[in-house]
């Protein structure tokens, strides 16, 4: 007997692995989303290279460099 | 033969059985009133996170929904209304109702917590918490006075929009829900008056069974009295106006006067018109919630153009 790689149990349960795959997109939507809008909300993302530990000397103000 | 086929299960659970564990009626409510709780508060949400909020609050409402059903399910495959319930019908097993309803629960709260804050986010869990737990387990079966405290997880969701736009509670949030609160007796007692119902065999105290359907005609003007303070009150704090104030005073004359004719009336009168009294009121009921919060939401929109409010 030939092995079927589509198995019936596929066909019938499509519909919820389509709807599993929808939500879990809707979600994927939903985060990426909230990310985007909440740093926007923080007015200046520039800000953000402050606290990322990375010494970036083109932050440093000028007069400290001066010195 | 060796292929393995899965056929013993007598019906396979569809995207759709797992939908209407959510009781998707109960939800559009709770979207419609937790839409209105946001859209009056005074602080303005940007829409995404207004709509992440909404949908955080809508998934909530749908997993106490399914916990309900998993706790319920002895009892709605005794009563024909509830017979056909994918948990009861044999579609979808306990187990899974049970793992659907927490696994959802922890999504929306914890989702509400990240995209607005704590305190949305703690009443959220307080409402899943008061419907699955304090209505569906403990006052239920219990007292008559079930629908009475029980009718508080429904009146929660306004609260929950206000705060998902303020972090907070204030008396403008406490009256909508205490608007929820009063209304829900009358407009479910109303209700019982007239639908043949087979809560006794169930083994559910309902008011029109252990304390008689004169004591509920009764329960339903006390209760309708209540109400109207709660609702002209409302129209006078910073979310009412003008507009508000008018059609609440309309629509509580209107279910007043519909809560002193069903209490004027006895069963013969009831049998005699088929309930047509009872029926009225229930849709006036309807349209009581509805015509209040949206009265609320054409005040914050008058809001926008300097007109409206006090």
């Amino acid at each position: 007997m030939a092995i079927e790689v589509e198995h019936e149990l596929h066909e019938r349960r499509k519909g919820r692995n389509y709807g599993v795959g929808l939500l879990l997109i809707g979600f994927i939507a939903i985060v990426f989303g909230l990310t985007v809008v909440k740093v926007l909300q923080l007015g200046d993302a520039g800000q953000f290279e402050r606290a990322d530990h990375v010494v970036r000397p083109q932050i440093i103000p000028v007069d400290e460099v001066a010195e | 033969m060796t292929d393995f086929t899965a056929t013993n299960t007598p019906h396979e659970a569809s995207m759709g059985d797992y939908f209407a564990l959510m009781k998707p009626r109960v939800m559009s409510l709770v979207v419609f009133t937790a839409l209105v709780g946001l859209l009056v508060a005074p602080v303005p949400v940007h829409p995404f996170i207004g709509f992440v909020g909404i949908l955080c609050i809508a998934v909530g409402a749908g997993a106490s929904g399914a916990l309900n059903m998993w706790w319920d399910a002895d009892i709605d495959a005794r009563m024909k209304r509830t017979a056909g319930r994918p948990i009861p019908s044999g579609r979808v097993q306990p187990g899974e109702a049970l793992g659907i309803g927490l696994a959802l629960s922890g999504f929306s709260v914890v989702l509400l917590a990240l995209a607005t804050n704590f305190f949305a986010a703690a009443l959220l869990a307080f409402t899943i918490f008061f419907y699955a737990v304090v209505y569906s387990m403990w006052l239920k079966r219990a007292t008559p006075q079930n629908i009475v405290i029980g009718g508080a997880a429904g009146a929660f969701p306004p609260m929950v929009g206000w705060a998902v736009a303020t972090g907070g509670a204030s008396i403008e949030s406490l009256l909508m829900f205490a608007l929820i609160f009063m209304w829900t007796p009358p407009h479910f007692w109303a209700l019982a008056l007239f639908v043949k119902s087979d809560y006794g065999n169930a083994g559910v105290p309902m008011l029109t069974e252990t304390h008689g359907r004169d004591a509920t005609r009764n329960h339903i003007l006390v209760y309708t009295v209540l109400l109207v303070p709660v609702a002209l009150g409302l129209g006078l704090t910073s979310i009412g106006g003008p507009v508000y104030m008018a059609v609440a005073v309309v629509m509580n004359a209107w279910f007043l006067k519909g809560a002193y004719d069903i209490w004027r009336r006895d069963d013969a009168a009831c049998e005699a018109d088929k309930h047509k009294t009872e029926i009225a009121v229930f849709k006036v009921s309807l349209y009581y919630l509805f015509a209040h919060f949206g009265a609320l939401l054409l005040e914050a929109a008058l809001h926008l153009y300097d007109l409206g409010g006090w």
